[in-house]
């Protein structure tokens, strides 16, 4: 065969040639250059345009956040002299000083000093009833535990913090090192009902420890503020709000006219007021509705109404999983012969609310920010706090560096979330990988 | 329901929450073992926390007097601060015993809110900041100027009538707090800054080169400070009053925090000095209270001119001058009947 054409063709190749490299430039970190920064003209501006602002704008936020920045002053004005001294009349940097005093503060609030562990027990324990909800293996967990644990024990050998290494080893870090155990050697999914029994009880020793009682001193509601405050409220409106809207979205599509006009006309009615509306009504109206004496804890009010308000818009979300349900899974779970409850349970609800996982999420994170309202009725959230820390003349006239704290934390609890939602979505979309 | 029927229930559920929650106001206070004292949730020197977390200011301290008077503790008040909005509500329905938050003393407030005030503290009023570099040494020279005004406040019609008195006219720069005026003025967005005098010094301490601007001598309104206490209760509003009044008298009989405790001793020469620190007479008991209970006041708070001195004074940032705050006997109008 090979020699019919041998005649006539100068050449014939008999097997397949290996391939060329691609040409200079197409591949490698010039390739992905090219490709994704100079693909066009339009993107060549939009890439240097870009470059040209950073380059522009970084070295000044570097300079001011990092290079000539104080940490250790006690007022701005000290800060401002260690400035003009170090580097310069007219320079200008940032005086974290401010943060480093007023730290505990806006992480507590007005919580009593000698107390603040509970806080931080409390804290630890969320964690360990929130992982698992979120994760099926909690052995993480342990992980986490024993990284702090070390760090603790290396900051406190090395002698950074005041106290040495007794003033480390509270209550927090028992507790810590406790699940952390707990979490290694029975952290597994066969015993996750038990992690989950913890958190359905979680609820109740997170209120014992943090406002007191059962032995514990009792802590008045007027001393909860800062970072504290904030998580409070996010977590409560968040934990609640769910199965709250789910229930809503449910009752929404309720053949039971009653049903379905009370859910409506709750959710209408929420979704047509703003939320500091409710927070002042919370605040304020009711405590003239209210029999004179009664002390309804003004956290609480604000507690139910956030949580009323983030369970209406979670309702509309869930209503939007449910309805790109297809209509033939409704039916299918009716022709196995499944109660209302059962095809909910297994058939419809874990599907629709996979579909509205980025929905719910989004819900959660707008529902954290909201928290920073409730500034406005004189509770002291880390926002509302700038202000009196602010008003000493200390630290009169720092702006920047206060906000900028506030902003970077809730930053990290937001995109945390967030990065959270980018997971689950994708280990649920397991079944349509296939 | 018509509005006006709906306004009446509105107003008569507020009579009967402020009346049942004023009776035995003292009582209250005292089986609580703190007093609920609303604050501003922070104006410089005024009112602010300390970094453990406690509160101080001027208003604060009128606070920790009343405190000091009933409990013979200064820490025994506990503080709930309280924003433009909620303030009067947080008063009227018992949630606070008493408001010392920079509150201007009007008609209204006092009998139309049902409130009553039982002193001025500080006597305040609007006056102008401007950059030095203007050359400007009178409100009367403002002709034509451009006024950074928070919008929506008396001070925006103070201003406009006493322009108009003057034949003057001006250009207003709205702004909604006081942070973004002193952004506004210092990019010289405006050439005067425009609110009240102490507001206006508190906000130029925080400037970095504060001696650059000079806060003109005009007043130009009436704003008494002064805390309040609910209507229903004049047993409670006396010991408010004459806890602060006591505080203005031991200025006037130069009685200091220093020298409290020796005065009080045993009785002097002074036969005012002795009623107010209670070694002749029975005045502590006409009000509910201990016999010394003047003298914890002063030994814990200090007189007026202490805590003037301590918070906004001008030793402090804030940097305040006596004025019309000083005693009647220094040409201030700070004047307290007579402790007999």
């Amino acid at each position: 065969m090979s020699g019919t054409h041998a005649h006539t063709v100068a050449f014939v190749a008999d097997g397949k040639l290996p391939d060329l490299p691609p040409p200079p430039g197409a591949s490698g970190a010039i390739g992905w250059i090219r490709e994704n920064l100079f693909s066009g003209p339009l993107n060549t501006i939009l890439t240097l345009a870009s470059i040209a602002v950073v380059a522009l704008a970084l070295p000044g936020v570097l300079d001011w956040a990092l290079f000539k920045s104080v940490w250790n002053a006690s007022s701005l004005s000290e800060c401002r002299s260690i400035i003009a001294e170090s580097f310069g009349e007219g320079q200008g940097g940032a005086c974290w000083a401010v943060i480093r005093e007023r730290f505990d503060q806006l992480l507590y609030g007005f919580y009593p000093a000698e107390l603040r562990w509970r806080p931080n027990v409390a804290f630890v324990l969320l964690i360990v009833a929130i992982a698992p909800i979120l994760f099926d293996n909690v052995r993480a967990l342990a992980v986490g535990a024993a990284a702090i644990v070390a760090l603790k024990a290396l900051a406190g050998a090395a002698g950074v913090v005041d106290g040495g290494v007794g003033g480390l080893f509270g209550a927090t870090t028992v507790v810590l090192a406790a699940a952390g155990a707990l979490a290694w050697f029975f952290g597994g999914g066969a015993h996750r009902r038990y992690w989950l029994m913890f958190s359905a009880a979680f609820p109740v020793i997170a209120y014992f420890l943090l406002w007191g009682g059962l032995g514990l001193e009792p802590v008045a509601s007027s001393r909860f503020g800062g970072f504290l405050l904030t998580m409070i409220i996010g977590v409560t409106g968040i934990a609640a709000s769910l199965p709250l809207g789910i229930l809503l979205a449910l009752g929404r599509q309720s053949k039971l006219i009653f049903i379905h006009a009370i859910c409506v006309g709750f959710i209408e009615f929420i979704r047509g007021v703003p939320l500091i509306t409710l927070l002042f009504v919370a605040s304020t109206l009711l405590n003239y509705f209210m029999p004179p004496g009664t002390n309804f804890d003004l956290i609480l009010r604000v507690l139910i109404m956030v949580t009323l308000f983030a369970s209406a818009y979670m309702a509309e979300v869930i209503r939007g999983g449910l309805a790109a349900l297809p209509k033939g899974q409704y039916e299918a779970a009716d022709a196995m012969g499944l109660t209302y409850a059962q095809s909910m349970r297994l058939i419809v609800l874990p599907q629709a609310l996979k579909i509205s996982i980025p929905g719910i999420v989004n819900t959660f994170i707008g529902l954290f920010k909201d928290t920073t309202l409730v500034a406005v009725i004189g509770l002291l959230d880390p926002l509302g706090l700038t202000n009196p820390i602010r008003a000493d003349s200390n630290w009169n006239g720092i702006v920047w560096e206060l906000y900028g704290f506030i902003a970077f934390c809730f930053f990290l609890f937001c995109f945390g979330m967030s990065r959270y939602s980018m997971h689950l979505e994708g280990r649920l979309r397991a079944g349509e990988r296939r | 329901m018509t509005p006006t029927i709906i306004a009446g229930a509105v107003a008569s559920a507020v009579a009967l929450a402020a009346s049942g929650a004023a009776a035995a106001t003292l009582d209250d206070v005292k089986s609580r073992g703190n007093l609920q004292c609303g604050v501003s949730s922070g104006v410089a020197g005024f009112s602010y926390t300390e970094a453990d977390g406690s509160w101080a200011g001027f208003d604060v301290a009128v606070c920790r007097a009343v405190a000091a008077a009933i409990f013979g503790d200064a820490q025994a008040a506990q503080f709930t601060p309280t924003t433009g909005k909620t303030r009067f509500t947080a008063l009227a329905s018992g949630e606070i015993d008493m408001l010392a938050r920079n509150t201007t003393w009007t008609f209204s407030r006092d009998v139309d809110l049902k409130f009553e005030f039982v002193g001025v503290n500080y006597y305040d009023g609007q006056g102008f900041m401007v950059p030095k570099a203007l050359g400007v040494t009178s409100a009367l020279e403002l002709d034509g100027a451009t006024v950074c005004i928070q919008t929506g406040t008396t001070t925006e019609l103070n201003l406009a009538d006493y322009f108009r008195a003057n034949n003057m006219s001006y250009d207003p720069v709205p702004i909604e707090t006081n942070a973004e005026a002193q952004q506004k003025y210092l990019a010289n967005a405006c050439d005067v800054y425009t609110t009240d005098a102490s507001g206006l010094a508190a906000t130029r301490s925080t400037f970095e080169a504060p001696t650059d601007h000079i806060i003109l001598p005009e007043i130009i309104s009436k704003e008494p400070l002064g805390p309040l206490v609910r209507h229903g209760d004049p047993e409670w509003g006396d010991i408010v009053r004459w806890t602060f009044n006591a505080m203005v008298i031991a200025e006037e009989l130069g009685v200091t925090s220093a020298n409290v405790a020796e005065l009080a001793a045993g009785p002097t020469d002074n036969p005012e000095v002795n009623r107010l620190l209670g070694t002749e007479g029975e005045y502590g008991a006409m009000l509910g209270l201990e016999k010394d209970w003047a003298v914890k006041v002063i030994s814990q708070v200090g007189n007026y001119g202490e805590v003037f001195d301590r918070y906004i004074g001008e030793s402090t940032p804030v940097g305040l001058a006596r004025g019309l705050n000083a005693l009647y006997t220094k040409g201030g109008i700070l004047y307290a009947a007579p402790f007999r």
